[in-house]
């Protein structure tokens, strides 16, 4: 029987059903749920790791001991482990090894578009791309084979309209494969440069046999239709052209991408009359094919930026725009993602925002880098994960040069749970080595809350819910060496102590940290908790001078017929910043908190 | 059934759009059909825009509709139906939830909210029909069950009666919602 699964819930099915007995992921958009099915199954070993790199180097470990692994990881995931999966990639493997990269074509939830095919080209690994649920099982099942097979990494690369996209798939059985004897080995397991130069060609072997297996393998197949019209294609692009195409064309949907085969392409170009390479983002098939003398359409036609759909395609090949019927002259309002009635975060920027002309504030990524949007502005800078607290200090370092206005700037930096453990922690030890007066805020809503909620070392659980000591990060703080009297743990809900913990943040001539501790509202157990806790307007003593709806909280409306505010109760959950913050005292407790 | 269908559910984060879009997919499945089913939800866990489209028919290959080829649009918010009228199809179906979320962008005066645009477009689309799913929701004694109330809209409208839907229903909802969500349903067709 078939059942409906997204890509995600495929490639974690697909590893289970290869017998993959131990996993390591950080989450990250589009990737997180493969992980968050991975450890649902029974029979492996699942968990959730501070950062990529660590991920990715307990999965290496775990095949060098010879059983199936894999790491998982959202597309700029790969940065962070690019140093382990450069260097592992002359280890080859014992087990089979594969590590899974989701690539963001138009960005939905990321900060850049990069294409990591070319990651495997660099590292010499192979890639597969599967197009559907299906294939993400499959190809999950033969990248283990390939693997072990030919002693190499495999990346397996999807994109988010393949993560979350759920089509039907057919399940299989689990098969584990006996665990492989580990042998110790120095050459093949140690990296000292005598044994690298020995490797090295080893590799490029390697990837002349692969490059003969690219050239049979299924997982890159020639349907021919019409042969006026040849389409080599990947990953989605592929259901998009056939949507669009039908029979109209012929196509070579490539599955195994790197190496890419040769023989097989230049067959398929030698029979049809006009080439067309579309892939998404950058020409990685085109310049090579290209490279081949073989002529081909590409870049071109197809742009770099941005996803593909049916429309785009169709426009380009058949010169036939889109259209609509419906022109609208009304436009949907503006709708962007705003922090949840009764975020933590918000208590905090309510009081930093009147500090925005005299400071810079270096963010990072998270719920809260919605902070830099208005009614707060206050957020100057984001760059990647554990940015905020470095690129503070550079700045300030840079400030003791300045002779403009600018050097009045003092700088923040704000950092989140789980980012701080991810990459933050280096950041402030350079701060305190270094001496860099700065202030960092370590906004803890204890849980990685932007990606869905996943635990983290701060929360206490693991990925298969086993029950860990909290890490606590004051101690983490200490240990960095910042000094006893330069840390202090706010509650963001309270204004009057978030608003001197603030100042006192600003005057620091030391290296300065405040913990502002609160848990995100929508944690479970803290929505059954606060369920019944309400603010509500006293519409007497309301005078409509809006200080309330200043703060963005979504819970309050405005009230047309009588100009006056009024709070949703479904979404108010009592965080009381709003009664905080209201000059007449309209605004009072209600429900549990009454 | 027509060949190939195409749904769009639009919404706000925390609507409950990705539910109903799969009941509506696995009941779809469980006729046979080839289904796929695509999501975008924006960077926030709520507040934000969220759709998800359904394609179903003999052989599927996009999981994304085309602009102009939507043959129903159900919009479990009132105006984030404009938001993407443009891919209904000419004859196609709109169903609109008269239900308001504003967003703080309207409060905060960056954004107007288009409060009247349905007297405006009720000349311009054929089949439209507009309804308080949250409203009926309330009266049947869960708000949350909007979703499954607009569910039962599109399979009134769409003339889905081939399929089981309660028996769907019961298979994709925990054993402790089935009933309020049953009743949700009903109201929904009977609307
Ligand atoms: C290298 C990298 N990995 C993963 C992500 C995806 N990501 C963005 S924010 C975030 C977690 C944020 O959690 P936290 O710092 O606790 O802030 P919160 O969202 O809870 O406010 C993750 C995992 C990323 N952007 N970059």
């Amino acid at each position: 029987m078939k059942v409906l699964m997204t890509g995600n819930e495929a490639l974690a099915r697909g590893a289970y059903e290869a017998g993959v007995l131990v996993a390591s992921a950080y989450p990250g958009t589009p990737s997180t749920e493969i992980m968050e099915n991975f450890s649902q199954y029974e029979g492996v070993y699942a968990e959730w790791a501070p950062n990529e790199k660590v991920a990715a180097e307990v999965a290496m470990g775990a095949a060098v001991r010879g059983v199936r692994s894999f790491a998982s990881m959202k597309h700029v995931g790969l940065n962070v482990a690019a140093d382990p999966f450069m260097s592992f990639a002359y280890h080859g493997s014992n087990g089979g090894f594969v590590i899974i990269t989701a690539d963001e074509p138009n960005m939905h939830s990321s900060q850049n578009e990069q294409d990591n095919r070319l990651f495997s080209k660099l590292a010499k690994v192979v890639c597969l791309e599967p197009s559907d649920s299906q294939e993400c099982l499959d190809y999950m099942k033969a990248a283990f084979e390939i693997s072990e097979t030919f002693d190499t990494t495999v990346m397996i690369r999807v994109t988010t309209r393949i993560c979350h996209s759920k089509s039907p798939v057919m399940m299989g059985e689990r098969k584990v494969p006996e665990v492989k004897v580990f042998s110790k080995n120095p050459e093949k397991y140690i990296m000292v440069p005598a044994h690298s130069r020995k490797r090295h060609p080893v590799i490029e072997e390697n990837l002349l046999k692969l490059a003969s297996f690219s050239d049979k393998t299924d997982l890159n197949g020639i349907e021919y239709f019409d042969t006026k019209v040849g389409i080599i294609c990947n990953g989605i692009s592929y259901q998009y052209v056939k949507e669009v195409m039908g029979d109209q064309a012929s196509y070579l949907k490539i599955g195994f991408s790197n190496p890419l085969p040769e023989m097989k392409i230049r067959e398929f170009a030698s029979k049809v009359d006009t080439l067309y390479v579309i892939e998404e983002n950058e020409p990685f098939m085109e310049m090579q094919i290209k490279s081949w003398g073989i002529h081909c359409i590409g870049k071109d036609l197809f742009p770099i930026c941005g996803e593909f759909s049916p429309e785009l395609i169709r426009e380009k090949l058949l010169k036939i725009p889109s259209t609509s019927t419906y022109e609208n002259e009304l436009q949907a309002p503006l709708r962007p993602p705003v922090l949840c009635a009764g975020c933590p975060h918000r208590g905090l920027y309510q009081e930093l925002g009147k500090y925005k002309k005299k400071a810079f504030f270096s963010g990072d990524i998270g719920c809260y880098t919605l902070g830099y949007l208005p009614p707060f502005e206050a957020m100057d800078l984001s760059i990647d994960m554990g940015a905020s607290i470095t690129a503070a200090q550079g700045f300030q370092r840079a400030n003791e040069w300045a002779t403009d206005s600018q050097d009045t700037l003092k700088p923040f930096a704000l950092i989140g749970d789980s980012t701080f453990f991810h990459s933050g922690i280096t950041g402030l030890i350079n701060m305190t080595y270094n001496q860099t007066p700065i202030t960092t805020i370590i906004l803890d809503n204890s849980i990685t809350a932007m990606t869905g909620h996943q635990e983290n070392p701060g929360t206490g659980i693991s990925a298969m819910g086993n029950i860990a000591d909290k890490l606590s990060i004051e101690n983490l703080v200490l240990a960095c060496g910042i000094k006893k009297e330069n840390l202090v743990v706010i509650d963001p809900y309270n204004l009057e102590e978030t608003k001197k913990a603030i100042k006192a943040g600003f005057d620091a001539v030391e290296p300065y940290v405040i913990i502002s501790r609160r848990e995100c509202a929508l944690i479970k157990e803290i929505q059954i908790q606060r369920a019944h806790q309400k603010c509500q307007v006293n519409w007497d003593k309301c005078r409509f001078c809006k200080a309330c709806i200043r703060t963005g909280c979504p819970a309050l409306q405005i009230n047309q017929e009588v100009n006056k505010v009024q709070i949703d109760s479904v979404q108010c959950n009592g965080c009381t910043v709003c009664l905080q913050v209201c000059p007449f005292k309209a605004i009072e407790k209600g429900g549990d908190l009454a | 059934m027509k060949k190939n269908m195409n749904i769009l559910l639009a919404g706000v984060g925390g609507q409950g759009t990705i539910l109903t879009s799969k009941i509506l997919s696995n009941g779809f499945l469980q006729q046979g059909y080839d289904v796929k089913m695509a999501e975008i939800h924006g960077m926030a866990q709520r507040g934000g825009s969220v759709t998800t489209q359904i394609r179903v028919g003999d052989q599927i290959f996009s999981p994304v509709i085309e602009k102009g080829q939507a043959d129903i649009i159900v919009a479990f918010e009132k105006s984030e139906a404009l938001r993407w009228l443009d891919y209904l199809k000419p004859d196609g179906i709109l169903i609109v939830n008269d239900y308001m979320i504003e967003p703080f962008t309207v409060s905060l005066g960056i954004s107007p909210y288009p409060y009247t645009f349905l007297n405006e477009y009720s000349q311009k689309i054929k089949h439209l029909h507009v309804f308080n799913a949250f409203k009926t929701a309330q009266d049947l004694g869960n708000a949350k069950s909007m979703n499954v109330v607009l569910l039962g809209a599109i399979v009134k409208y769409l003339q889905l009666d081939m399929i089981d839907w309660p028996s769907v229903i019961q298979d994709q909802l925990p054993e402790k919602h089935v009933a309020i969500n049953m009743k949700a349903f009903h109201a929904g067709y009977q609307q």
